[in-house]
């Protein structure tokens, strides 16, 4: 469905996005990862058509970007990092307005707005001046505003960013509800976010893709996934056996939890070292070894270890050409 | 890959500058500022014509009616530009613009709604002021035409100071940024007569024909009507719409 050549934006001579090649299908849900600077935004904003590229083209459909930048805006429903609201507008009158902008029919945006109305959860607050709610009823009504006219394609600039738990709790909900309705595309630095909610991910460094595929595919590449902590009642010496037989790299035996060490039903803690996501064949083996296995729990996982080895290669990058950091 | 946003309206898009053009007067209506820039207006209005254009002194009506459009120009432009400096500057402040940038709206939609909006703003204290020449009117000896030549002039006066104000709203990213670069820009405008004086032709030609209010709004404050002077306020505001049209959209897709 979207399709980016080659695409690059340079702020004078700042890079902020650099040669972007990717294709996302229909009805994905793809988040954009990356740390602050990485060129999420600035990506974001190219495929909802309110920047344009410095280099390159996209293409949503049929659309081609360069000719047809007002029929994709038609077709696509955008939030940036900060709700794009008028506080002096209630929240109905907001989203009728936002409705008739992008081309509802006079007829219709009343019943578009009570749509969204109930699907994003505003019907308390629908007479409400928007400059009365809250951090996360304005988030809301952000993402009301970019879904009122029923777009195939939605871009959603952090959209949990500054919310508490609970916020952040009833956003991935509705994040859920508008999958398989929409096309869905995200940007966050919160990893936990982008596990939540998304099909497939593409990790931005420094404006560049520098790497693509979901979760498991991602700890695999970047050799991560494989720290685990343990919780195994039975004999060391068994729980080590099964564990090299699945060939982990090592296994660290953190201590006894409960009963008298050497004993068979003693529950140790256990610390292991694999390559890439081993979780399923680790409980096999200790499965068939005869060893109970009550809990198993990722240390770092597969997003948080290609984080960490970006940000060491831009450090090491950095240490080695001091000039490029000025 | 530039932005084709020139173009002037299709019927397709009113519906659109309606849309803008209706929450951008209710924005100035909800909002303090409106009601404190025409309270200001009027109060000043009302003040300088008991003072200065009836005076003490007799006078004739005529020169009543003069002297109050010469003073309503000056309340006008100010008027025009604290109106105009948030119409692009405070959404673009707020993070709002990306709303518009982000439908299929084209940027002069965007501009004239938001435009037109001020402009109808301005009009209605144009026409609450003109009670002031009205009270002349019915106990003095004043034309009819004089005064709607005068309302003419104050109308086309204050959308061209608007209009430069939209640019300089174009141009801004805060409101207080944008009022200043507006009123430098009228400013400029206002003293090309006297940037004529010590000019030599053919610039001298171009500063004098360039004069706001010197060259253009005076004789309708008189209560003549010139075709070039119309002309002249409404190239202006072509002028300077396009030109925040084209600030718009010179970073969107076309």
């Amino acid at each position: 469905m979207i399709v980016a050549e080659h695409v690059s934006k340079y702020y004078g001579s700042f890079p902020a996005v650099r040669d972007l090649d990717f294709q996302i299908g229909h009805g994905e849900c793809v988040g954009f990862l990356g740390l602050n600077g990485a060129g999420k935004s600035t990506t974001l904003r190219m495929l909802a058509g309110v920047l344009e590229p410095t280099a390159g083209n996209i293409r949503i459909g049929a659309l081609d970007a360069l000719r047809d930048g007002k029929s994709i805006r038609a077709q696509v429903g955008y939030l940036p990092d900060r709700p794009p609201l008028y506080d002096d507008m209630t929240v109905e009158d907001y989203l009728a307005f936002a409705a008739a902008l992008r081309g509802v029919a006079s007829g219709d945006v009343g019943g578009r707005v009570g749509d969204v109305l109930q699907t994003c959860a505003l019907q308390q607050v629908r007479a409400l001046p928007i400059a009365a709610l809250s951090h996360g009823y304005r988030q809301r009504v952000g993402i009301a505003q970019a879904i009122v006219h029923g777009p195939a394609l939605l871009v959603l600039d952090e959209p949990t960013q500054g919310l508490d738990p609970v916020q952040i709790g009833e956003m991935r909900a509705l994040l859920r509800r508008l999958r398989g309705r929409h096309t869905i595309l995200l940007s966050t630095h919160i990893l936990a976010e982008i596990e939540a909610t998304c099909d497939r991910i593409l990790l931005l460094h420094e404006g560049r893709i520098a790497a693509e595929g979901n979760e498991a595919e991602l700890a695999k590449r970047f050799g991560a996934g494989g720290r685990l902590e343990l919780e195994v009642r039975g004999l060391w010496a068994t729980v080590e056996a099964a564990l090299q037989s699945c060939g982990v790299r090592s296994a660290q035996r953190l201590g006894d939890v409960t009963g008298a060490a050497g004993r068979e039903d003693s529950v140790i803690r256990v610390q292991v070292e694999a390559d890439g996501d081993r979780r399923e064949e680790i409980a096999l083996a200790l499965v068939g070894a005869g060893a109970g296995l009550l809990g198993m729990r990722r240390l770092t996982s597969g997003l948080e270890a290609a984080f960490a080895r970006l940000q060491a290669e831009s450090d090491a990058e950095a240490r080695a050409n001091p000039s490029l950091g000025a | 890959m530039q932005s084709q946003s020139q173009s002037p309206p299709l019927p397709g898009q009113l519906r659109q500058i309606g849309t803008l053009f209706r929450r951008e007067l209710g924005a100035i209506v909800r909002t303090p500022s409106g009601w404190i820039i025409a309270a200001t207006v009027l109060l000043v209005d009302g003040l300088l014509f008991n003072a200065f254009a009836v005076g003490t002194g007799a006078k004739l009506s005529s020169k009543v009616v003069e002297d109050f459009f010469y003073f309503a120009a000056g309340t006008t432009m100010i008027a025009s530009v604290l109106l105009a400096m948030r119409l692009l500057a405070e959404d673009r402040a707020s993070g709002a613009m990306a709303l518009l940038l982000s439908s299929p709206i084209d940027e002069v939609a965007i501009v004239l709604g938001k435009y037109l909006a001020a402009w109808t703003y301005l009009a209605g204290l144009t026409a609450i002021s003109l009670a002031l020449p009205a009270l002349v009117m019915i106990n003095g000896k004043v034309s009819f035409g004089h005064v709607l030549a005068g309302a003419l002039g104050l109308l086309l006066l204050g959308g061209a100071t608007l209009a430069l104000g939209t640019l300089a709203s174009s141009l801004a990213r805060s409101q207080l940024v944008a009022g200043v670069l507006g009123a430098a820009l009228v400013v400029v405008l206002l003293l090309a007569w006297l940037l004529a004086k010590v000019s030599d032709p053919p610039l001298k030609a171009v500063l004098q024909h360039l004069a706001l209010f010197d060259a253009h709004f005076r004789p309708l404050q008189r209560g003549l009507l010139r075709l070039s002077d119309v002309v002249f306020f409404a190239s202006v505001i072509a002028f300077s719409l396009g030109a925040a049209t084209r600030v718009l959209g010179h970073q969107r897709w076309s």
